[in-house]
């Protein structure tokens, strides 16, 4: 099962070396990851995305916690999260395709944010599984690039 | 001040007395400023002797150990020592010298990413930038090394942090917001251990090195005889309570006693203390470990509990503290139908060896009697550490020192070195073996050097005998490259480094010759010659349950 981990850490070179190493050396496999400073600027928030029973994220989490770096670990499964994903798709288009395309990204609530004469470049964000079915709606027309962000997640405010 | 000199004060304000190292080109600022200080270098003949001795050191002082060494190979060269004290949680301070900072990262003369190369066998790094952190980066450093699960800290040094001069140093201030120490265990689960071992019929405490790290003895002692606990220990965990003590079951797993080996998969509650269900010790099998128990795991590192098995009363905290705290609620019991079954194992299953030949277990045995109670002994890796861990009669904790989780071979020497030098007063025997030993015996050398009365008694089989043991056992014989056929005359060696030389090749030399190396002044090398058909027994084949032991 996938959970996602919330993990602050120490704004320091190296830091994510040591997190990545100790995934490695561990065998824990990570599904994404994405870094960035928080409103601390001595703080850094990772959020990690691991596949694994409970047993391994307890490991994962107990191990994490035994980096000096690492300030504190959370798993936010099974909270009430909001949990983001952006994702830069270049899809291959024709004067028939064009508008259907352009009809597709509006369902999912996209943006249109480069155009060619045989392609276009949509900017999506949303859960993993939203831009999972917008990959395979507009697969079918030729999907040319895909670039898509680690996953970032918050607790609601109610928590 | 140069940055050298803040570094030699901020060790000197951390109590250090001495450095085990090997100097090198990025060291020559540190080693100009080594002249002037209190601070003693222990000159070793390669980088990895420096390490082990800095490991040994601690372990037999029961303080934090020092080592050095230069950049690229210097440091590389301390890689092996720096895993076997992580594996075994031992406080080291690892310094180790690197390219000036404006150098990092262009593959320049003798640059290695030592941060880098450690970062899975150190407890933490850091690769110094600016010479006036070095006070809080040190005070920090020996803070982790020692504290909670105690580990290797290293500091990488570069040239120009050493050498820059008018250094104005910040004050050692430490800056560890999220590093957590845990002292005492949680209240309620103490108390229901307390209950578990009244309600248990057939309870075993499974002692490991946590308990010897720390320093939670007396309170096992006063514990497992008030409520008449068998004890078992962890090859780490030799020392927790004295040999021949009536509670001791001897070791646990692999080559451990049939006793012990029954007893933990009989008993319907494990108190495991300081332990990590080490592979060694349940064969891998987890859950076939101990099935019929209630498992307690008393650990300082919370990551340990559960890893291996499932734990019914998990107690994070300080092994001596939550003894004492376990101690005040318990009940004066006995079981004596648990304690019938156990001597009963006992009579019908004891270590044994023929007596009528030159065996090296009535040679480690013999060590025992002659270096008596206060003697520490070290161990190389291989069958001689485990006939040492059968035989030898360790009476306190801290005086047997081995390489336990690594298992490294080439550690006897030098960690004899570090317990000779961190106890000075004590007879240090090593029982080390052929191939061990050649593994670091340019630091015979360091042993004439600084004068250490060093005791070896070397267990000469002409093969790497626990290797063999195995090809015998489940390569049918099929023998592999472990004839060390070109090995040299020791004796000779031992006399070219200046040390005293007794070959012993029959049963009736042993006490002689062991009384005449006790009673030298100075090191002395006995060469015992045995058989290479000795095997370690019992044995647990690799991947059985633990009470499908051969040569019982």
């Amino acid at each position: 099962m996938l959970h996602t981990l919330a993990v602050l850490v120490e704004n320091h070179p190296g830091v994510l070396t040591r997190v990545a190493g100790l995934f490695a050396r561990r065998a824990y496999n990570i599904e994404s990851l994405s870094v960035c400073q928080t409103e601390d600027p001595g703080i850094s928030r990772m959020t990690i995305v691991v596949d694994g029973d409970d047993q391994v994220i307890e490991q994962v989490s107990k191990q994490l916690h035994k980096l000096v770096v690492v300030h504190k670990v959370t798993d936010l499964t099974g909270e009430a999260i909001v949990d983001r994903e952006l994702a830069l798709i270049r899809v291959k288009v024709n004067n028939e395709t064009r508008l259907e395309v352009l009809q597709t990204v509006d369902v999912f609530r996209g943006r249109v944010v480069d155009m060619g004469r045989t392609n276009i470049t949509v900017e999506l964000t949303g859960d993993g599984e939203k831009i999972d079915a917008f990959v395979r709606t507009v697969r079918p027309y030729g999907l040319m690039e895909l670039v898509r962000t680690g996953k970032i997640a918050i607790t609601r405010s109610d928590n | 001040m140069t940055g050298a000199e803040v570094l030699l004060k901020a060790l000197e304000d951390e109590g250090v007395e001495l450095i085990f190292g090997y100097p090198g080109g990025v060291l020559l600022a540190l080693y100009d400023a080594l002249l002037d200080s209190k601070i003693r270098h222990i000159g070793v003949r390669h980088e990895q002797g420096a390490v082990h001795a800095a490991d040994a050191y601690a372990r037999a002082g029961n303080r934090v150990g020092v080592c050095l060494g230069t950049s690229g190979p210097g440091a590389t060269n301390l890689v092996t020592g720096i895993a076997n004290a992580y594996m075994d949680s031992v406080p080291i301070v690892v310094l180790t010298g690197q390219v000036s900072t404006g150098l990092l990262g262009s593959d320049s003369f003798q640059e290695a990413d030592i941060t880098g190369i450690t970062m899975p066998i150190t407890k933490h790094s850091y690769l110094v930038r600016d010479p006036r952190e070095l006070p809080r980066i040190v005070k920090e450093a020996f803070y982790i090394a020692a504290s909670g699960r105690p580990g290797p800290v290293l500091i990488d040094l570069p040239k120009d942090v050493l050498a820059a001069r008018d250094v104005v140093a910040a004050p050692a201030v430490p800056k560890l917001k999220s590093y957590k120490v845990f002292g005492k265990g949680n209240a309620g689960q103490i108390e229901e251990t307390a209950k578990a071992i009244a309600q248990s019929q057939r309870p075993v405490l499974y002692a490991g090195g946590g308990v010897i790290n720390s320093g939670a003895q007396t309170a096992l002692k006063e514990l497992v005889e008030a409520t008449s606990l068998p004890v078992v220990t962890t090859l780490m965990g030799i020392g927790s309570l004295p040999a021949g003590h009536p509670n001791l079951l001897g070791m646990v797993g692999m080559h451990g006693t049939v006793t012990a080996n029954y007893a933990v998969d009989d008993c319907d509650l494990l108190i495991a203390v300081g332990v990590r269900f080490d592979d060694r010790v349940t064969s891998g099998l987890g859950h076939k470990f101990a099935t019929k128990a209630k498992i307690v795991h008393i650990d300082v590192d919370p990551a340990e509990i559960g890893k291996v098995v499932r734990t019914h009363i998990p107690l994070v905290g300080d092994a001596k503290l939550v003894l004492e705290d376990l101690m005040s609620l318990v009940q004066k019991q006995d079981k004596p139908e648990w304690w019938n079954q156990l001597r009963q194992w006992q009579k019908d299953y004891p270590l044994r060896y023929d007596t009528d030949r030159l065996t090296p277990q009535m040679v480690i045995e013999k060590i025992g009697k002659i270096a008596g109670e206060d003697a520490i002994l070290c161990t190389d890796v291989g069958q001689h550490q485990m006939w040492a861990a059968q035989f030898y009669p360790v009476a306190r904790p801290r005086h047997f020192i081995t390489s336990g989780g690594l298992g490294t071979m080439g550690f006897g020497l030098p960690a004899s070195v570090g317990a000779q030098i961190a106890q000075p007063d004590k007879t240090v025997f090593l029982v080390t073996g052929d191939g061990s030993l050649q593994m670091t015996i340019q630091e015979l050398a360091t042993i004439i050097q600084h004068k250490l009365p060093i005791k070896i008694a070397l267990m000469n089989n002409g093969v790497l005998g626990m290797v063999r043991q195995w090809q015998k056992m489940f390569y049918d014989e099929r023998f592999s490259q472990i004839q060390l056929h070109a090995n040299p005359d020791f004796i000779k060696v031992a006399e070219a480094y200046g040390l005293k030389g007794i070959r012993v090749t029959d049963v009736s030399q042993v006490e002689g010759a062991l009384t005449e190396a006790r009673d030298y002044r100075g090191p002395v090398l006995v060469e015992f010659m045995i058989s290479p058909d000795e095997d370690v027994l019992p044995m647990v084949p690799p991947g059985k349950e633990i009470t499908e032991m051969l040569g019982r």
